[in-house]
């Protein structure tokens, strides 16, 4: 198969049928380390489509948080954003000043953090801690009309009413995962980024809080970025998929299609081992094979653990390409550039 | 979530009670384990004064009657308990006839007034201070320089205070080196009096906030700095609140609550004064009462001072503990 470059995401511009509302242009974020950068994010380039949820997944380290904190330039020190375009509905959110970002963030672009259990200040009620986000923007309102507001916020996410009047430590894991479900739709938000929302808590809270969050997508059609490495959970929640490793994106498919048929060499032993109730698997990926994200090797990120590499690989980074209809891919196996 | 209740309430009581209690015991036990008598102790120093005393043997009996030390010794702790409970002190040994709480009632309100303004002051510089150190918000060059007013936190307050007495009071003659007010002047709420009340506190606070406004700086910065990679501060800031917002209600409010313990307990620990500030700048109060004390071995001063630093500490931690709950919603009334 062979693909010409216009069709890399770097250059793609939206079809015009599908609203775009986020795209991300060859994001570096680098770690500043006494030994040199950590490349957590290394020319990711996707974009986000109006109403659709897409799956972040990768291994842990392999950058999907920074990805996220990037989007909402909020990446701690000593990380920085290094090159790249981020373009919420084609503004550049990689040039605003503090400012301007202050209301960019949770009016169009919110986050449901990964510490959801930390997430919340202490010391403040819930009603405090989501009125201050809606105050912030909107100026004061009535006391009336934003505990209203607070109230059915509340209910929409399933939670009983006297939280309203709670403090974090009164709550249960779930119960703080939905609260900060809640605040992040608080504004009716064109994205909200969730970060591993179900991570923490056990299975049958996970599937609540995964419900919960299909039912807000459907409810206010708000675009969604869905971090984890929960693929089970990928499959019921997410339109797209975008699978990460050590910093590069490496394919991004519709879920059905990659599931069926996973094309990158990574995701393919990410699916294989997916465990299913009725056979165990070996987990296929050998441990310790990975470099060292200060000092990638020169061509393709995941040689050092793929079965298929060839020479090429060594040598020539395989750039993210379109290889079949709402499929890309980042692997030369299927093209030659 | 529970309020305060009446439960909870006696209970911090009944804890309370229990540690003046068992204070007041321990300081009526160890100066009897202490080898010597005091008595005698004073009356030789009296015949050291007047050469010779007839009868001293006598006197020495009636004296240990007089101040009750002559019974079994648990009729004394009996008596001992239920003067401690009026709040009355005996005699003081070595200034006798006057009594002990007449004393310290005397030197309570100088200390109590000097301590609590500059331990209130030191308490918000410092605190000030620390938090600007820590906050990343803050230019750098404003961060660069606030470690210089701590620089004063390594001399011990007393050389600050001499070197302040030398400096503004003799040299440049604007505050007067020692006293609590003005000669000729009588205590009372009149402006003469209050504006030397206020021209004599300058120094001896001065010496005290500088000298210690360190000790919350560093402890604020520490608070501020652990408290930056919080998760609930990143989601404050994702949520686009105001810089002010985020450092006053998510920073400080929660860097601020082991600061306010200290804060209690130092309070508590007012009534038994500054001994050194006090010294140095002839301040009247608790600190200067207790070097007296010490000086003439004087036991039940000693003892009073000790008792009024336990009731002091203790009713701190009382209030504190009412407190807490309501500025840190995690501790319950419950335990
Ligand atoms: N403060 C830091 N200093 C240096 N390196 C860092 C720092 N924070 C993160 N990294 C590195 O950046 C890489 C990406 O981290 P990130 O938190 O984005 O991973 P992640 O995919 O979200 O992992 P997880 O699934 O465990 O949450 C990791 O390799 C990590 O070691
Ligand atoms: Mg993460």
């Amino acid at each position: 198969m062979s693909v010409t470059l216009s069709h890399q995401i770097g250059e793609r511009r939206p079809a015009g049928t599908e609203n775009v509302v986020l795209e991300v242009h060859n994001l570096k974020v680098y770690y500043t380390t006494p030994t040199g950068d950590v490349r957590a994010v290394d020319d990711v380039s996707f974009e986000i489509r109006e109403g659709e949820i897409v799956g972040l997944v990768g291994e842990s380290g392999c950058g999907k948080t920074t990805t996220a904190m990037a989007i909402l330039r909020l990446v701690q020190s000593p990380g920085r954003i290094v090159g790249g375009q981020i373009l919420l509905d084609g503004q550049d959110l990689v040039r605003l000043n503090e400012r301007e970002l202050r209301e960019i963030r949770w009016t169009r672009i919110s986050l449901i953090p990964q510490g959801a259990m930390n997430s919340l200040n202490p010391v403040m009620r819930i009603k405090d801690q989501i009125g201050d986000a809606i105050e912030t923007h909107e100026g004061r309102l009535p006391r009336k009309e934003l505990q209203e507001r607070i109230l059915k916020l509340l209910a929409m996410v399933g939670l009983p009413s006297r939280v309203y009047h709670m403090y974090p430590h009164e709550l249960s894991g779930g119960m703080k995962q939905r609260v900060c479900i809640a605040m992040a739709i608080v504004l009716n938000p064109t994205l909200v980024i969730a970060d591993e929302p179900t991570s923490a808590l056990d299975v049958v809270v996970q599937r609540v809080v995964g419900e919960t969050l299909l039912e807000v997508k459907n409810r206010l059609g708000v675009s969604m970025i869905l971090i984890g490495h929960d693929m089970g959970l990928m499959a019921q929640l997410v339109d797209r998929i975008a699978v990460m490793y050590a910093g590069r994106l490496v394919e991004l498919s519709d879920v059905y299609s990659l599931f069926k048929e996973p094309l990158h060499p990574y995701t393919q032993l990410l699916i294989e081992s997916i465990p299913s109730i009725k056979e165990r698997k070996p987990l296929k990926l050998t441990e310790g094979l990975t470099h060292d994200l200060r000092n990638p090797p020169p061509g393709c990120i995941f040689q050092l653990r793929c079965p298929h590499v060839t020479d090429k690989c060594r040598e020539v980074v395989p750039p993210l390409l379109e290889v079949q209809p709402h499929r890309r891919v980042a692997c030369h196996l299927y093209y030659d550039v | 979530m529970a309020g305060l209740t009446p439960r909870y309430v006696l209970r911090r009581l009944g804890m309370f009670v229990l540690t003046v209690w068992l204070g007041a015991t321990i300081i009526f036990i160890i100066p009897r384990l202490a080898p010597g008598d005091p008595v005698a102790a004073m009356v030789s120093r009296l015949m050291a004064q007047a050469g010779y005393i007839e009868n001293s043997a006598e006197i020495i009996a009636a004296w240990r009657a007089r101040f009750g030390l002559d019974g079994p010794i648990w009729v004394q702790y009996l008596a001992y308990l239920r003067n401690m409970v009026m709040l009355d002190m005996g005699y003081s040994l070595s200034s006798f006839p006057s009594q002990v709480d007449e004393m310290i009632a005397d030197a309570l309100p100088w200390t109590v007034g000097l301590l609590s303004v500059s331990t209130l002051l030191s308490f918000l510089i410092g605190n000030t201070i620390g938090a600007l150190m820590g906050w990343p918000r803050v230019p750098a060059w404003i961060r660069a320089l606030l470690p210089t007013t701590l620089t004063f936190t390594s001399i011990p307050f007393f050389m600050l205070g001499i070197l302040l007495v030398y400096v503004f009071a003799y040299e440049l003659r604007w505050f007067p080196p020692t006293g609590a007010y003005g000669r000729g002047l009588s205590p009372g709420w009149n402006w003469p009096f209050i504006k030397s009340l206020a021209q004599h506190g300058v120094l001896p606070v001065m010496s005290i906030v500088v000298t210690s406004m360190g000790f919350w700086a560093l402890g604020m910065r520490g608070m501020i700095i652990t408290n930056q990679g919080e998760d609930y501060m990143i989601l404050a800031e994702a949520k686009g609140l105001r810089p002010s917002r985020v450092f006053l209600q998510y920073g400080i409010r929660n860097s601020i609550l082991p600061q306010v313990t200290a804060l209690a307990l130092s309070l508590g620990g007012i009534a038994g004064g500054s001994t050194l500030v006090e010294y140095i700048f002839a301040y009247p109060g608790m600190g200067y009462l207790l070097y007296q004390g010490i000086v003439n071995t004087d036991y039940t001063l000693i003892q009073g001072i000790v008792f009024m630093l336990i009731l002091g500490t203790a009713t701190a931690v009382l209030i504190l503990d009412l407190l807490l709950p309501i500025l840190d919603p995690r501790i319950s009334y419950e335990r």
